[in-house]
C-alpha cells in the first residue's frame, strides 16, 4: 500500500489563459484537411449561462485505433498526430477541436474522445468521454449500458454539418456525467 | 469585480462550518473529496460544481496511457522565467524543483510540466487582470519543462506576491505558483496550486481550504531546501507532486529509452 498522499487539485484559476493555450493547441489535424472534423461545443454553468473561462483537453486514438505516442503536440508540424489537443472557451463559453473521428482500440469497443474540464470556479478537474453518435458499438460499452437514458444522453455527441457537437454542463437538468476511474 | 458585502469574518465561519463537517463525516468511516467541489465559500463554485456523484469506469485502453511530449515542445530555457526580458525580474530569486511521483513512487518520467504565476507584486499579465500593482516587463510568469529520468523538475523564478479577488471584501490569496501535471495516464492529468510555507494567508483563503484535511493541505505546500538555495543567487523550495489514477502495467525503462 502507498503511504505518499495525493496531490490534491486546484481551480485552474481566471488566469490561465496567457499560459496554457498555444498556437494550434485545438488542431489536432489541420482545419478542412481529408479526414478532419470539427468537435465543437457549448460550456454550461448551473444557471444555463455560458463558461468564457473553461479549459478542455481530450485524448484519443487515432483513425485506426492506434494509441499515439508521438511528441509534437506544442509545435504541430501539421502531420503528426499527436491525439491530444487542449481548447479554451471564448467570451460565448464556445470550444472548437479540429481533429478526426477516433478508431476502436479494440475489436468491438466503442470509440470516444477522454476529455478532461477545467474552469475558473471549478476545484479540480473532471473526467468524461465524448462517445461517436449512432456508433454499432456503443450498445455493448461497458460504461454506456451501465447509464440511465438520460445520462447515457449527456456522453454522445451529435452529429452536424462540420462534424459533432458536444455540449458540456456542470450542473443542471442535462448535467454532464463525469467519471471516476476505480 | 463582483460587489459584495461578505466579511473574511464571514467566510471564516463558513470555512470553520465546513470543515467541522468533514472532519465529523471521516471519523464517521465517510471517504471526502479533497478538494470538495461544491464548496460555497469559494463563490464562483456554487454554479460550477456539478451535484451528481461522479460514475465509476474501468479506464479503457487510451484512459491509460498518456499523451507524449519531448524535447521538439519545450526548449530548455522555457525553464527560466527570469530571462524573459532585457534585464532581471524585480523580486525575490527562487529554485522550485521536486519530483514527480505515481502513486507507488515511482518516477513520471520524461512528462511535461507547465506552469504560470503572479510577479513579485501580485500581479498576472492577462488581459482581465483587475489588480492596479505593477507589471514587471521582465517577468511573464510562464515557464514549462520536461521531467528527467528521475521524475525531477526545476524551474528558476522569483516569489510571487499574494493578490487581491473579489471573493468576499478584503480577500487574499496566499502567494502560489499554478501546477499543470500529466502522469504516465490520462486518468492523472492534474492542476494544483503550490503553496509556500507558514503563509497567514491559508486559514483564510476558500480555494486552499476546499481541501478540508491538513494532510492533504499541507501536501501542495513546499519546504524551504537550503541545499537548493544557490550562493549570493536565490533561494531554493523542494516540492514532489504524487499523480494518482490506475495506468498501465509499470515496466522499467530498456536502455535507450532514456
Amino acid at each position: 500500500m502507498s503511504t505518499t498522499t495525493r496531490t490534491p487539485g486546484q481551480t485552474i484559476g481566471p488566469f490561465f489563459g496567457y499560459a496554457l493555450p498555444y498556437e494550434g493547441d485545438a488542431d489536432l489535424v489541420p482545419p478542412g484537411s481529408p479526414g478532419s472534423i470539427r468537435l465543437h461545443g457549448w460550456v454550461y454553468d448551473g444557471a444555463g449561462n455560458p463558461i468564457p473561462d473553461a479549459l478542455l483537453e481530450i485524448w484519443q486514438t487515432d483513425a485506426e485505433g492506434n494509441v499515439p505516442q508521438a511528441e509534437g503536440s506544442l509545435h504541430r508540424d501539421g502531420w503528426t498526430f499527436t491525439g491530444w489537443g487542449r481548447a479554451d472557451t471564448d467570451p460565448n463559453g464556445h470550444y472548437t477541436f479540429s481533429t478526426v473521428l477516433p478508431g476502436p482500440a479494440k475489436e468491438g469497443a466503442a470509440p470516444f474522445f477522454a476529455l478532461t474540464v477545467f474552469a475558473r470556479g471549478l476545484l479540480d478537474k473532471l473526467h468524461t468521454r465524448i462517445y461517436l453518435p449512432e456508433h454499432p458499438s456503443n450498445a455493448g460499452d461497458p460504461l454506456l449500458v451501465s447509464l440511465s437514458e438520460d445520462e447515457r444522453a449527456t456522453l454522445v455527441a451529435t452529429a452536424d454539418a462540420t462534424g459533432l457537437r458536444f455540449d458540456i454542463h456542470l450542473q443542471g437538468d442535462r448535467e454532464t456525467t463525469f467519471l471516476t476511474y476505480g | 469585480m463582483t460587489a459584495t458585502t461578505e466579511t473574511q469574518a464571514d467566510l471564516s465561519a463558513e470555512i470553520a462550518q465546513i470543515e467541522a463537517n468533514s472532519t465529523e463525516a471521516e471519523a464517521a468511516g465517510q471517504n471526502v473529496r479533497q478538494p470538495l467541489l461544491d464548496y460555497p465559500p469559494y463563490r464562483s463554485s456554487i454554479l460550477r460544481h456539478p451535484t451528481k456523484d461522479p460514475r465509476h469506469a474501468d479506464p479503457e485502453t487510451i484512459e491509460l496511457w498518456a499523451p507524449c511530449f519531448g524535447h521538439s515542445d519545450v526548449e530548455p530555457l522555457e525553464a527560466d522565467l527570469t530571462i524573459a526580458g532585457s534585464n532581471e525580474p524585480i523580486g525575490e530569486r527562487i529554485t522550485v524543483s521536486g519530483r514527480v511521483l505515481d502513486g507507488e513512487g515511482r518516477p513520471v518520467r520524461n512528462q511535461l510540466v507547465e506552469i504560470w504565476q503572479a510577479n513579485s507584486a501580485g500581479r498576472y499579465i492577462h488581459k482581465r487582470e483587475q489588480h492596479p500593482a505593477p507589471l514587471d516587463p521582465n517577468f511573464t510568469g510562464v515557464g514549462r519543462c520536461l521531467t528527467d529520468a528521475e521524475g525531477r523538475y526545476r524551474f528558476q523564478t522569483i516569489k510571487p506576491g499574494p493578490y487581491p479577488w473579489g471573493n468576499h471584501i478584503n480577500a487574499w490569496r496566499p502567494a502560489h505558483i499554478h501546477f499543470s501535471l500529466f502522469g504516465r495516464a490520462f486518468t492523472q492529468r492534474l492542476i494544483t496550486q503550490m503553496y509556500f510555507p507558514s503563509d497567514p494567508l491559508f486559514a483564510l483563503d476558500p480555494i486552499y481550504q476546499s481541501i478540508t484535511s491538513q494532510k492533504d493541505r499541507d501536501a501542495l505546500v513546499a519546504k524551504y531546501d537550503h541545499d537548493l538555495s544557490t550562493p549570493e543567487y536565490s533561494m531554493g523550495y523542494s516540492w514532489d507532486i504524487v499523480l494518482t489514477g490506475p495506468s498501465r502495467t509499470w515496466t522499467e525503462p530498456e536502455e535507450g529509452d532514456l
